[in-house]
């Protein structure tokens, strides 16, 4: 039963007489945190911790990934995910763990040598709840960062009509092959909808066109054929033509235009529509 | 070709594991491109290499590391970049840098473009024991 007296020694230290320890850990942590959160909210979400923690300690848990600790790593996980959310540091957000050790800290000089071992002990768990904090944060952040790359892939790729029976897709960026997938989906749904006979693929927000990219531009022409449209490659600057050229990538009898305007013209002369420019016409 | 690089010169380490370390690679040659003053055409010609060669490493090598920096040789400055991985290896090198050959399913233009591409070009490898690409374009 020696862990339970450990953990009971850690009790004692935490809820030391005299002393509202959560209000001052709330006091401390808010330090750090310059203002960006109103200190009412903090004790209230520090206050809670503390006393699910000593809880925990009274049920005799030894470490982080004790059963009794569950409501522990819950509420650091709710911190951390929202401490995220809002824009706070890893930093700023372990801070608000460690700060408790400060206001420990006077059992150092005025308390007993086993007051001593005990903030010891205390200072480890609360080394390992805060790694724990971090790992929270870290895992809250790659998820923000997976949802905001599906909905920007989702944002990216707009299938845009310039005229009837012409469409058009302004690329932007890196074409993989997850994109190119969402490309040709829109596109070829996008000439179902519309009855367009014509469409173009605008390249000029490409930063570079490797085998790969052109790969899969390739494949969407030939879906865009397949069902019996036409398509033009647009936007190829100088540097990308230079670039394709040495790599020698063959385009073959894929229509190419340097700008969006000049294939929009070639597109609507295929649909037979004419453009007359009248001498002294208003503009 | 040993390392490029006279002592020295800071290089920067990427790893190349998924697909999207491909995307940093480009961003982080890039800079270096533009640090260097390569020219419009050159930079935009040494990303599609870097790009090529990373995917390259991921794809063929099963992953691996970059190493690009800046270089010194005389008055010349240029940017250099390794390919490093732990793969396969190529059997027949001169069969890989054959235009319209491939392995896996791209346009077998990877290799003998990315040539082209850059000013010099040093292929080592080793069946079983991996590959590394150096390629270097030097600003004009």
């Amino acid at each position: 039963m020696v862990k339970r007296d450990v953990a009971a020694d850690l009790v004692a230290l935490l809820s030391a007489e005299g002393r509202d320890v959560a209000a001052e850990w709330a006091q401390r942590a808010s330090g750090p945190l310059a203002g960006r959160m109103s200190l009412l909210a903090l004790e209230r979400e520090l206050r809670e911790l503390y006393t699910a923690l000593v809880e925990a300690l009274r049920q005799g848990a030894a470490d982080v990934h004790a059963e009794q600790m569950s409501e522990v790593r819950a509420l650091l996980t709710e911190l951390s995910r929202s401490r995220a959310r809002q824009g706070f540091t890893p930093t700023e957000t372990a801070v608000s763990i460690l700060s408790l050790k400060r206001v420990l800290e006077p059992v150092l000089q005025e308390g007993s040598v086993e007051e001593a071992g005990s903030y010891f002990r205390l200072g480890l768990l609360l080394d390992d709840l805060s790694m724990f904090t971090i790992e929270a944060y870290t895992q809250t952040r790659e998820e923000l960062i997976i949802v905001q790359a599906e909905q920007l892939m989702e944002l990216s790729t707009p299938v845009v009509k310039l005229w009837e029976g012409v469409i058009a897709v302004p690329l932007v960026g890196t074409l993989d092959s997850a994109r190119t997938q969402v490309v040709m989906e829109k596109l070829l749904q996008a000439l179902v909808d519309t009855g367009s006979e014509q469409a173009i693929i605008d390249i000029t927000g490409v930063p570079a066109i490797d085998t790969q990219v052109a790969q899969h531009l390739l494949k969407t022409i030939v879906a865009v054929r397949l069902m019996g449209a036409e398509c033009t490659v647009s936007g190829i600057r100088p540097q990308i033509a230079q670039t394709i050229v040495a790599l020698g990538i063959e385009f073959g009898d894929i229509q190419t235009k340097a700008t969006l305007a000049d294939a929009l013209q070639l597109a609507l002369r295929k649909s037979g529509v004419d453009m007359v420019e009248h001498a002294g016409g208003h503009r | 070709m040993t390392a490029p690089w006279s002592a020295g010169e800071e290089q920067q380490l990427l790893p190349v594991a998924r697909s999207s370390d491909v995307v940093q690679v480009r961003q982080m040659i890039r800079t270096l491109a533009q640090q260097c003053r390569l020219s419009l055409v050159d930079q935009t010609k040494f990303i599609t290499a870097a790009s090529e060669l990373a995917r390259n490493t991921l794809v063929y090598g099963g992953g691996g590391t970059v190493r690009a920096g800046a270089v010194e040789k005389g008055v010349r400055r240029g940017v250099a970049a390794v390919f490093a991985d732990e793969g396969p290896g190529i059997a027949d090198v001169e069969l890989a840098m054959t235009d319209g050959w491939t392995s896996g399913g791209g346009l077998g233009l990877g290799l003998s473009g990315t040539r082209r591409l850059v000013d010099e070009f040093d292929l080592v490898t080793e069946v079983g024991a991996g590959t590394t690409v150096t390629i270097i374009k030097w600003a004009r």
